[in-house]
């Protein structure tokens, strides 16, 4: 194998190859190339580094420099005086990585990971996602070889257990536990699949593990098909990801070629091997049973429970079916054994989470942290807090089956169970941050919006019952909100709660009850005083002109789209309410901030 | 677009045939060919998805079924350019609902329709999963992040 003396990573995320990243890849090896330092420098596309906001990234080992928002005519300086002449580029790196006496501070000493601990994520951005000798270089296929040899499949199951991992598909129901039941369920053929239908909006951790470090997904299936006795496993991802079906093809391909799937891996005996199943736009699939008949190639509908996928599951097999961070965590486990697992988090939920940071945050991204980090810690002290200098307001969590935390529970340690005690929920690990420019009322309206299109229409609490919650609150955001309308949001919401066949339809009065618990004013505000106190109801808007501070300039009438400014020039103008569609224009561009929306 | 299997259409009704043959045995097979399907074809008119049931020997409403079930698979002929706003949370809060009022005023097009002179589709997306670049959209395979509605009329006219 060939050494280099520098390694150049840039990022190849989602995110970061939408703006632009593989352009600087391309770049970065054309300047390398002309300096002489080909056989010096490597450019290594790697998974996402996490603070996407920062985009695109490019971090430069051995020394660490953290470069952000990397555009093509950066390229030439790094080259010229980073690796060609050792010299820093200070002005580029990420802001806070300069120290007061000039020197560069490491990777996790800077605010964005000083709080952090990297275990699903421990590869991404610093393995080639597309070259299996790095990923076995970082002790990969290494805690298979351990199961395989030295460890019966009781065993492992046992590891996994006293490890105390919880899914972290949302849930949290014990791993090990789930493992067992399937591993006790009698039948002649088994499967272990992988949810990585990812379809919680502002959700994409799954999908950066995938593209990032695929083989540690393949690696905690062959060993989970170890522990229960499966022979064949399946991966269910999202068509929406291209880059993350690629990587996990090559990667399938390299560990077939390498002898880790397929027949009598590692000459054990033991046979497994894996393939990838698109799924096709249902938010639905990502529910256990509805994801399992979607496989089986038919309408991704849940089926009722029981029986459970343990004892017949897909093609009617016992079947275990994991979160692709859940695995992302087991190779470790079985390395480091289940007490180091067990010392990160807290007493019932062991471990980190990952969590995709998004909306009104300074930086937007990926983050993961042990268990029983406090919101307030993430979105100051890992997030950068709220742009604009504007207030928080809530941070959605759960996606729609989750609710909001308001200002009140900045505190509350993130675990399974204190997000469930507060009306919210972990979920998969989206993390939505409002501040005080959204409307509570319709985050609700958007959340049930989505319920209601992705309702697979099998059970009627869920088909009519949502679709009857979304029309209140349409009409409520419209402003024709009546007496009475609260209480029936909620006698709907219980009875769909307590009425609904699967996960999606028990979870999605969420939104609409926690936001009625933390925000019932603003409920209030829209149904009784016909107003919206975030300002964002177009419905419920006014735009006013001042008559004193109007020059009469006529420049709003000009630009006013359906001609509701009408005045005489150089006197005052005024804003014909019945015609107005409240689209702000004429707000943004009067130069005597003489327009107001109240 | 001719969809007659024996005449001009000929060629991708003989494409996806071939991958029907390798699929037939695997469980679970319908999803994939009707991937492979709309890959080849675009969309799934009913003449595809007759010959998709012929081919698996699974009945016609099956096949519909699964076709109207899945967002991805769609019955109609798209645009040459698609356009997908995404409406994921992030976005959402960060204003991607401007962004689609601009474009479907600027297209002249309802969300989830095609132009009359058949160059866009406007829909409005699930997370694209570029919370960082919010709010999103793509037009084809190109991602446009940090929008504002005012970035619109200029980006459109790249595509027209």
């Amino acid at each position: 194998m060939d050494l280099y003396r520098s390694h150049v990573m840039v990022c190849g995320g989602t995110g970061c190859t939408s703006s632009g990243s593989v352009e600087l890849i391309r770049l970065f090896e054309e300047g390398i190339g002309q300096a002489g330092l080909e056989k010096e420098v490597r450019v290594v596309r790697t998974g996402c580094f996490g603070l996407c906001e920062m985009g695109p990234i490019v971090i430069v080992y051995p020394e660490g420099a953290f470069y952000a928002r990397i555009t093509p005519e950066n390229v030439d300086e790094i080259v010229q005086e980073h690796l060609l002449k050792g010299r820093i580029v200070k002005r580029l790196l990420v802001s806070d990585a300069v120290k007061e006496d000039d020197t560069i501070k490491s990777l996790d000493e800077v605010d964005f990971y000083k709080k952090q601990k990297r275990v699903a994520l421990r590869n991404c951005g610093v393995v080639d996602p597309e070259r299996i000798d790095e990923y076995i270089a970082f002790d990969g296929y290494k805690a298979l070889a351990k199961a395989l040899t030295e460890m019966q499949p009781q065993e492992v199951i046992d590891v996994v257990k006293a490890s105390g991992l919880r899914g972290r598909g949302g849930a949290g129901f014990p791993t090990g536990t789930k493992w067992q039941f399937t591993r006790n369920a009698v039948g002649d053929k088994k499967y272990v699949c992988c949810n990585a239908d990812e379809g919680d909006p502002g959700a994409f951790m799954d999908r950066s593990v995938l593209e990032g470090d695929p083989h540690a997904v393949i690696e905690a299936m062959a060993l989970a098909a170890y522990a229960i006795g499966a022979d064949q496993g399946y991966i269910y991802v999202r068509a929406e990801y291209p880059i993350a079906v690629k990587r996990l093809q090559i990667a399938i391909g390299q560990a077939r070629e390498y002898g880790l799937l397929g027949k009598n891996i590692l000459d054990t005996g033991f046979d497994f091997d894996l393939d990838i199943r698109l799924g096709a736009g249902a938010f639905v699939c990502g529910e256990e049973t509805a994801l399992m008949n979607s496989i089986e190639g038919k309408r991704g509908e849940p089926r009722p429970r029981p029986p459970f996928p343990a004892n017949k599951g897909l093609f009617g097999k016992p079947t275990v079916l994991n979160n692709v961070e859940t695995y992302a965590n087991i190779a470790q486990i079985i390395l480091n054994g289940a007490d180091w697992f067990a010392s990160m988090g807290t007493e019932k939920s062991k471990g980190t989470k990952v969590f995709a940071l998004g909306g009104k945050i300074n930086n937007t991204g990926l983050v993961e942290i042990p268990m029983g980090t406090t919101l307030r810690e993430i979105i100051y002290d890992i997030g950068g807090g709220i742009p604009g200098g504007k207030a928080f307001k809530a941070a959605q969590t759960g996606g729609p089956s989750g609710g909001c935390i308001p200002v009140s529970c900045l505190d509350v340690s993130i675990d399974y169970d204190s997000l469930i005690e507060i009306g919210s929920m972990m979920g998969s690990g989206g993390m939505i941050v409002m501040d005080e420019d959204n409307c509570m009322v319709d985050i609700a309206r958007f959340f049930l919006d989505f319920t209601v299109d992705e309702s697979c229409g099998k059970c009627p609490p869920c088909r009519i019952g949502t679709r009857r919650m979304l029309e209140i609150l349409e009409r409520i955001v419209e402003g024709k909100g009546e007496e009475g309308d609260i209480e029936k949001l909620e006698t709907l919401a219980k009875n769909i709660k307590a009425a609904a066949l699967c996960g999606l339809g028990q979870t999605a009065p969420n939104p609409v009850l926690s936001t009625l618990q933390y925000f019932r004013d603003e409920y209030e505000a829209h149904i009784y005083e016909k107003r919206c106190p975030a300002g964002h109801c177009k419905s419920l808007l006014q735009y006013t002109i001042d008559e004193e501070k109007c020059t009469g300039c006529s420049l709003c009438s000009r630009i006013c789209p359906v001609g509701a400014i009408s005045g005489e020039v150089r006197k005052s103008f005024t804003i014909d309410q019945s015609k107005c569609i409240k689209c702000g224009a004429c707000m943004e561009k009067c130069r005597f901030a003489a327009i107001s929306r109240k | 677009m001719s969809i007659d299997r024996n005449g001009k259409g000929k060629a991708k009704f003989d494409q996806l045939q071939a991958f029907i043959e390798e699929m037939r045995l695997e469980p679970g097979a319908l999803m994939p060919v009707m991937q492979k399907a709309q890959e080849i074809f675009g969309y799934l008119p009913e003449e595809v998805q007759r010959f998709v049931a012929e081919g698996l020997g699974v009945t016609l409403s099956e096949v519909y079924g699964v076709a109207t079930f899945y967002s991805q698979f769609v019955l109609e002929e798209q645009g040459e350019h698609v356009i997908g706003v995404c409406m994921g949370t992030a976005c959402y809060v960060k204003g991607s609902q401007a962004i689609l009022d601009r474009l479907a005023g600027e297209l002249k097009v309802e969300v989830g329709k095609t132009t009359p002179d058949g160059k866009f589709t406007l829909n409005a997306t699930r997370c694209l999963g570029c919370c960082g670049l919010a709010p999103v959209m793509m037009i084809g395979d190109e991602v446009f992040g940090r929008l504002t509605p005012d970035d619109i009329p200029g980006i459109v006219a790249k595509f027209r």
